[in-house]
């Protein structure tokens, strides 16, 4: 295609969208209504996800050998858990240890716990981190058949809910993200049509005298592409600058260190990439079923 | 050169418009089609710029196969048939001049291309004077004049026009008939289908009568034949 014609059929496109006049702002409304549920909903999902892998990350498995184990059988637990294929990394550490590290992870408090060096009431334990944090369960229940076993600890509940959260808010999200998606679609193609309808006459004489079929439908591609990029305008400024709100303001006052925002830059640009794409796609999507349905050129 | 054999049309309503057409028809020829309303003289021809395609049998218009043709070489042939109707088929916000460019704009033509053609074909049907009017501020004889010009601006070999001076007057009619006739005398085929038994009767020509989806007469200067 030719440069001008690009020129034309984006004239005409825009043409369009601004005779439409309501029919405009109903289309784009429905976008941009579209596109902010998007855009909240996808930055919600993605810091989720962050924040459940970064628990991920850390999930370990803690196997408290039994107080009477010798130290044969603590190197025979040993190798009887190295020989769990999910394990990734083994370690060992003696209950004075465990203690030093209770006494660190409490501070000042913990000072008091200094007493039991004499008498520590701890057990000696392996720490293993899984190939995969999935498999804790699967290592933890292996685990606890051993002998020698006192106890098996993981942090089960809190990353099993977390997950499981994440897993419905991701689908809720989506069903209402799809509905939205094909309302917004529904309402573009419409819109379209109308332009079609009005412009039979011209479309008429266009095929008469010998306007190719692809030269017929550009305007009307450009016009729902128009709609669609018109759509996503605000959604982006909202998001940018609530995200940058929330990020720089709300980030401090958050007292949950596992808790960490997606930084700013890139996460919003890339965001704001992403409406504008889905943006897009709504138009060109509406105005295919439109240009489809309606002009048999 | 138009050349139709065995042609059958019958509609999707079933109603049958041609019933077994042969002709053949020269470059350069000036045709009337005439008959009774419904005869299939509008069907006839519709076949030749594919704006209607035949049930049975085959048409051959300039270098195309219409029964054959892929559907995306159809705009291609069309840049080679102008087509005038009854009705003018103007764009009503467009000017004169707007008019005429539309159909080399939306076939790509370069804007000095566009330019100096327009120009020349104003000139041609003797609208320079009013290129900046909209069809509204125009009679019903210039009206016809842009759409001729908005047919020819393409240089098509074939120009067929259904009715032309249908809803005009005999003064009017005449004015449009010298035009047409020029366009043919450059080379131009010129099919033509008509009511007006004055016009066919005076400037004689060939005349193909079609009745009930057949051909009953094809005469080289040939009278109308029908009374009113």
């Amino acid at each position: 295609m030719k440069f001008r014609t690009l020129g034309r059929h984006t004239r005409e496109g825009g043409k369009s969208v601004w005779r439409n006049g309501w029919m405009t702002i109903s289309a784009v409304g429905a976008v941009t209504t579209t596109l902010l549920l998007v855009g909240v909903f996808l930055a919600l999902m993605l810091n989720l996800n962050e924040v459940a892998s970064n628990i991920e990350d850390d999930v370990e498995v803690k196997v408290l050998v039994d107080r009477t184990a010798d130290e044969e059988d603590v190197s025979a637990l040993e190798s009887e858990l190295e020989s769990i294929p999910e394990v990734g990394n083994l370690d060992y550490s003696s209950k004075e240890d465990e203690l030093n590290e209770l006494v660190d992870s409490l501070g000042d408090q913990g000072k008091a716990f200094e007493l039991f060096e004499q008498s520590n009431p701890l057990n000696d334990a392996f720490i293993i981190e899984p190939d995969n944090p999935v498999e804790a369960l699967a290592i933890a229940d292996e685990a606890e058949s051993l002998d020698r076993v006192e106890e098996v600890d993981f942090g089960e509940e809190i990353v099993q809910r977390l997950f499981q959260f994440n897993e419905y808010a991701r689908y809720i999200g989506l069903g209402l993200i799809v509905g939205l998606v094909f309302t917004a679609i529904f309402l573009i193609s419409n819109t379209i049509k109308i332009t079609i309808i009005a412009r039979k006459k011209e479309i008429g004489i266009m095929k008469l005298v010998g306007a190719t079929n692809s030269f017929i439908r550009w305007p009307f591609f450009i016009e729902g592409l128009l709609l669609g990029v018109l759509g996503s305008i605000i959604p982006i400024a909202a998001v940018l600058s609530g995200y940058y709100y929330l990020y720089y303001n709300l980030q401090d006052r958050i007292q949950f260190d596992f808790i960490e925002l997606l930084p700013f830059n890139p996460f919003a640009f890339q965001l704001a990439g992403l409406i504008l794409a889905i943006g897009a796609f709504i138009g060109v999507w509406g105005s295919v079923m439109s240009v489809r349905k309606f002009l048999k050129v | 050169m138009i050349e139709m054999k065995g042609v059958y049309k019958t509609y999707p309503n079933g109603v049958t418009a041609l019933n077994g057409i042969d002709v053949h028809i020269d470059q350069g020829e000036f045709v009337y089609v005439v008959g009774p309303s419904g005869a299939g003289k509008s069907t006839f021809t519709k076949l030749m710029f594919r704006e209607e395609r035949a049930t049975k049998g085959s048409v051959n218009v300039n270098d195309y196969n219409l029964s054959t043709i892929k559907e995306r070489h159809v705009p291609y042939m069309r840049r080679n048939v102008g087509v005038v109707y009854q009705d003018f088929r103007l764009l009503p916000r467009l000017t004169v001049y707007e008019n005429v460019a539309f159909a080399l704009e939306v076939i790509e033509e370069s804007p000095n291309q566009i330019r100096r053609r327009v120009m020349d074909v104003l000139d041609q049907v003797r609208l320079k004077n009013k290129a900046r009017f909209i069809p509204d501020e125009l009679s019903g004889g210039e009206q016809q004049r842009v759409s001729i010009a908005r047919a020819i601006v393409n240089r098509p070999q074939l120009l067929i026009a259904d009715e032309p001076t249908g809803n005009l007057d005999p003064d009017t009619s005449w004015e449009i008939m010298h035009i047409l006739e020029e366009i043919n005398a450059k080379g131009t085929t010129v099919l033509m289908a008509t009511h007006s038994q004055e016009i066919v009767n005076t400037i004689r020509r060939r005349v193909i009568a079609i009745e009930d989806g057949q051909i009953v007469r094809d005469e080289a200067r040939g009278e109308y034949g029908y009374e009113i």
